[in-house]
């Protein structure tokens, strides 16, 4: 089979177009699965012309070729198969691991382009000028961009399993740190260049290991309640990872794609960041929810007492209502909730009660997770609605009910300027008649920041499992 | 420690001070309850009920003489005073002011007696604040007499025999009864005004629907703790010509106006209540501190010149089983706050505590001056802490390409400028692939903002799929040779291939939950108007 050049070209360029297509498609709900079969095709076509042009490459011979022909096919197969299984197993509650330990898969992807592009026998043969050393330099950012997404990830994907605890770790100093190793392994491209043929191997490596040890330590320094931010950050980095590999390998295909998945990370990046009304800066050096960061306790204590609601109390209410608002956030993912939400859901609406969810864009762990955890548990997206979309609305709305929901609906922000979250967009559901909180215990949202909605007068609180005082609250209802 | 709740002595008082619910709540606390046998009859609460939420049924003497604590509705009689344990702990009304004997009994019986009137209506007591519970009962039940009394519909009426107008109600005070009895009176239909001294009320009543009623003098009425204070002269000359004009309009009449400690204010004297129809009604809800009306006869219910004129002082108890459970909450949560495990402590210091304290350790305590402080907020009001919508920052718009367009445009004029020096010396090739990077940052950015926000989890594992492109970078490193770079580059391509699978997978996976709501294509431009357009 002979593949031409004009024939990849052309090949990659409708690869391209359909990807963005696939995520152009997602800006409605009706047309994003056609959107992703685009990028399904689009990526059958840019394997296959590959494939093509890897077979067609002078002086291959496929007869003799079986050992790489095997490698390739077992790569293929296994990284399939691998692939199919995590989307089949995961549970939506665990996507934000998913994302983020695909995140590191392109990061080591690219790394290891890197090395591969390195200790290809065309990089070896180039001449010392100027063409070689942009190659050998766009190698060494490549491999360091691929190596910060990769341990970026892997300690993202930890963090959001558990496995490292969610509070940020400080070392004093740490920006010094962090910009000596960026310094460091942005000079040591300096070497790699120098050397003739393979010798910069060492130096490429410490690079690696440099931007990884810079990896770590970026990821490890942000707390719990920024994962959204970090998760879509290193989706950024990602894309920059491959763009980077498309650098190094002169591919188009793949530094469009690399950009379209960057610009994609940094948009919803800066997305979570206003939702936070922080800066990407403040969110990567930040180290927020520190101690420094908290109010001090003895201004809230004048206002610290609550007012508890009994779940049969809170079902009487809710048979009385005309409208209702729900504010899921992660705690509601965390209690598996989702589905007694959605029967409790049915039930009120069966009754002639309006419905509506409110989506906070920093809900969960994960931009867009509670509308995913919604979809999964059968609520129709009709209803659930973005913040700006709701806002509106909470003056008319009779109960607000807020699942395991902190920060976001936090009054301090608006009207407290000693908050830290001062500023933050929130969803203002104390303008509602009764406002029921849904909560394991009294503790602070992941900011650590007081919450003073929980002491308003027409605000109650619910404690308990969320899970349990839904199915509770479903079984009042139909009795 | 021993809680007791003795039947109601006072006659025709049918609340109690505890229902079973409220006992499983105290028993919770750590506190054992005795409630006397019959105490729960006249609300409706069985002894059984108690006995089942784990209270002892005892007589009177027992649950008088061996209770720590005794809580209660009315304030005691003396014989019952007499009969009360040294030393224990008494909640309930107990109007001092009206019986002078009532504190030096109490004192004499070295009784902590806790006045609930008195607990200051600040936001941290609401929990506790029994006036606002009654008083919001009463509002309701004031609309209810005043219905039973009236001959005619509340709500207009459209018949085959003929149309009726609404009834029209006046609300004299706009507290929390007079709220109350505003929502009341509307949810029956009828048409309602209100008036009040104080100016702050009338965002509340205009609220629930009904017209404020002003008149032209400037002058402020607020007295602090949630009522009205006694105004000038004048001020009341022009409410009075103001009640007489209203007088002939309306068919119902509702006055709620109390000042704290003095004989409730005159606001429907004999001259208004001739100026009314025959068959209207006039509901006084301060019967028991004298009443607003001129002709009111607190207990009764009398007619004068036509017009039905209640004076019930009982509304409240009317509504036992609903009052006495408010009521019993309002105690639990007061009780809270006194009871620490097996200890009673009351704590002189306590701002809510203190000020409702009437005898401690054998001594009749004075009254503490009121604290200076604004107006606290009402039960029924907004709450202060919320932010005032003209207050706050306006919310940004977060899903905006646009809002940073100068840092955007200022960002693009430097990656121009460092293209031009790219341009003078780095290799075409380098500068070809830089265009193609820049362009496709470009569409990126353009195409992602559309990206609907309910989307943005797939949005993430489709980029994470299709950033597994860079398996085509792993797929040309291998060679025929086997050699280091082979490998390196099969194992970019199976991680790669890991997020090409994984990544489409997952998202088709997830695409497919979403469903529209069945049926709802047909409604689809309904919903349209709270979503965007992009929703729709």
């Amino acid at each position: 089979m002979m593949m031409t050049e004009g024939v990849q070209t052309v090949a990659y360029l409708v690869a391209g177009v359909l990807f963005i297509r696939s995520l152009g498609g997602l800006s409605k709900q009706e047309t994003a699965r056609k959107g992703n079969i685009s990028g399904i095709v689009g990526m059958a076509i840019a394997v296959a012309v590959t494939a093509g042009a890897w077979a067609s490459h002078p002086g291959r011979d496929l007869g003799g070729d079986i050992g790489a022909i095997g490698l390739l096919a077992a790569a293929l197969v296994v990284g399939g198969a691998i692939g199919a299984v995590l989307a089949r197993r995961v549970e939506m509650t665990g996507m934000p691991e998913l994302v983020a330990i695909l995140h590191s898969f392109v990061g080591l992807a690219a790394v290891l382009v890197g090395f591969a592009s390195y200790l290809s026998p065309e990089a070896r043969a180039m001449e010392r000028g100027i063409e070689r050393t942009v190659h050998l330099v766009e190698i060494g950012v490549g491999v360091a961009v691929g190596a910060l997404t990769f341990t970026g990830s892997v300690i993202a994907w930890a963090k959001l399993r558990g496995t490292i605890s969610g509070k940020p770790l400080i070392l004093p100093g740490r920006h010094v740190f962090n910009a000596l190793l960026a310094m460091s392994a942005l000079s040591l491209c300096g070497p790699v260049v120098m050397m003739e043929g393979t010798g910069g191997l060492i130096y490429l490596v410490a690079i690696a290991l440099l931007s990884g040890i810079l990896g770590v330590h970026l990821v490890m320094a942000i707390g719990g309640a920024d994962m959204p931010v970090v998760v879509s950050l290193l989706n950024s980095y990602s894309g920059w990872a491959a763009a980077a590999a498309g650098f190094v390998l002169a591919n188009d295909l793949l530094i469009v794609t690399g950009a379209l998945v960057g610009s994609s990370g940094a948009i919803l990046s800066i997305i979570m960041c206003r939702a936070m009304n922080r800066s990407i800066m403040n969110v990567i050096f930040g180290g927020f929810g520190t101690a420094d960061a908290k109010s001090p306790t003895g201004a809230q204590e004048a206002a610290g007492a609550v007012i508890e609601i009994s779940q049969a109390d809170v079902a009487a209410l809710l048979r009385e209502a005309k409208s209702v608002v729900i504010v899921p956030g992660y705690g509601m993912a965390v209690a598996r909730a989702q589905g007694a939400v959605h029967e409790l859901t049915q039930t009120l609406r069966e009754r002639g009660t309006t419905v509506r969810f409110a989506i906070h864009p920093v809900a969960g762990r994960l931009p867009g997770h509670m509308n995913v955890l919604l979809a999964e548990a059968g609520v129709p997206y009709d209803i659930v609605l973005e913040m700006e979309e709701i806002n509106h609305d909470f003056a008319k709305t009779d109960v607000v009910l807020v699942i395991g929901a902190n920060d976001i609906v936090n009054p301090g922000a608006l009207d407290d300027p000693q908050s830290p979250i001062y500023g933050m967009p929130v969803l203002e559901v104390w303008k509602a008649k009764t406002v029921i909180v849904l909560k394991r215990g009294m503790a602070a949202g992941y900011a650590g920041v007081e919450n003073p909605l929980f002491h308003l007068e027409n605000t109650r609180m619910l404690f308990g499992d969320a899970k349990k005082s839904m199915d509770g609250l479903v079984t009042a209802l139909r009795a | 420690m021993r809680v007791g709740v003795p039947k109601e002595s006072f006659a025709g008082e049918r609340r109690v001070a505890a229902t079973p619910e409220s006992v499983k709540k105290l028993i919770g606390m750590g506190l054992e309850v005795v409630v006397e046998a019959g105490a729960g009859a006249g609300s409706g609460y069985p002894d059984e009920g108690y006995e089942k939420a784990g209270a002892r049924i005892a007589d009177a003497r027992a649950v008088w003489a061996e209770s720590d604590i005794v809580i209660k509705v009315r304030p005691p009689s003396h014989a019952e005073v007499g009969t009360i344990r040294e030393g224990a702990l008494l909640v309930s009304l107990l109007q001092p002011e009206r019986d002078e004997v009532l504190p030096a009994l109490l004192a004499a019986r070295k009784v902590s007696a806790i006045a609930l009137e008195r607990i200051p209506r600040v936001t941290r007591a609401q929990k506790m604040d029994v006036l606002s519970s009654m008083a919001n009962l009463a509002g309701y039940r004031a609309v209810v007499e005043a219905a039973n009394h009236y001959q005619g519909f509340f709500g207009p009426q459209v018949t085959a025999a003929g149309t009726m107008p609404p009834a029209r109600v006046l609300v004299i005070g706009a507290g929390v009864a007079g709220l109350a009895a505003i929502a009341a009176a509307k949810a029956l239909g009828a048409e309602v005004r209100a008036f009040d001294t104080r100016k702050a009320t009338k965002e509340q009543v205009e609220s629930l629907g009904a017209k404020f009623l002003t008149v032209d003098i400037d002058e402020e009425g607020e007295g602090g703790g949630g009522y009205a204070k006694e105004m000038s002269a004048k001020f009341i000359e022009a409410e009075m010509a103001l009640f007489r004009a209203q007088a002939s309009e309306v068919d119902i009449i509702i006055t709620t106006a109390l000042v704290p400690g003095k004989k409730a204010p005159l606001l429907v004297p004999e001259d208004v209540v001739t100026k009314m129809k025959r068959g209207s009604v006039i509901v006084d809800l301060a019967a028991e501190q004298g009443g607003n009306c001129a002709l009111c006869v607190p207990g009764e219910v009398v007619q004068r010149h036509g017009v039905t004129i209640v004076g019930l002082t009982d509304l409240p108890s009317r509504m036992g089983q609903s009052a006495s459970r408010l009521f019993a909450n309002n105690i639990v949560h007061l009780l809270a706050e006194l009871v620490d495990g097996p200890q009673l402590h009351i704590d002189l210091e306590d701002d809510v505590i203190r000020p409702a304290l009437v005898t401690h350790q054998g001594e009749i305590l004075p009254r503490p001056p009121p604290p200076q402080m604004a107006p606290p907020p009402r039960p029924s009001a907004r709450p202060r802490t919320a932010p005032a919508p003209e207050a706050k920052p306006a919310q940004r718009h977060i899903r905006s390409p646009t809002r940073r367009a100068w840092g955007t445009t200022l960002g693009g004029m430097l990656v121009i400028v460092a293209l031009f020096v790219a341009g003078r010396f780095a290799p075409s090739d380098l500068l070809q692939h830089s265009t193609v990077f820049i362009l496709a940052c470009f569409v990126g950015w353009q195409v992602i903002w559309s990206v609907t926000a309910a989307l943005h989890t797939p949005l993430m594992s489709v980029t994470n799929a299709i950033s597994g492109i860079i398996i085509i970078g792993g797929m040309l490193q291998i060679s025929s040779t086997l050699d280091a770079a082979s490998v390196l580059g099969a194992l970019a391509a199976l991680f790669a291939a890991i997020n090409i699978s994984g990544g489409f997978l997952v998202t088709e996976r997830m695409l497919r939950m979403f469903r529209r709501e069945p049926g709802a294509a047909a409604k689809a431009g309904s919903h349209g108007g709270h979503g965007k357009g992009g929703h729709g």
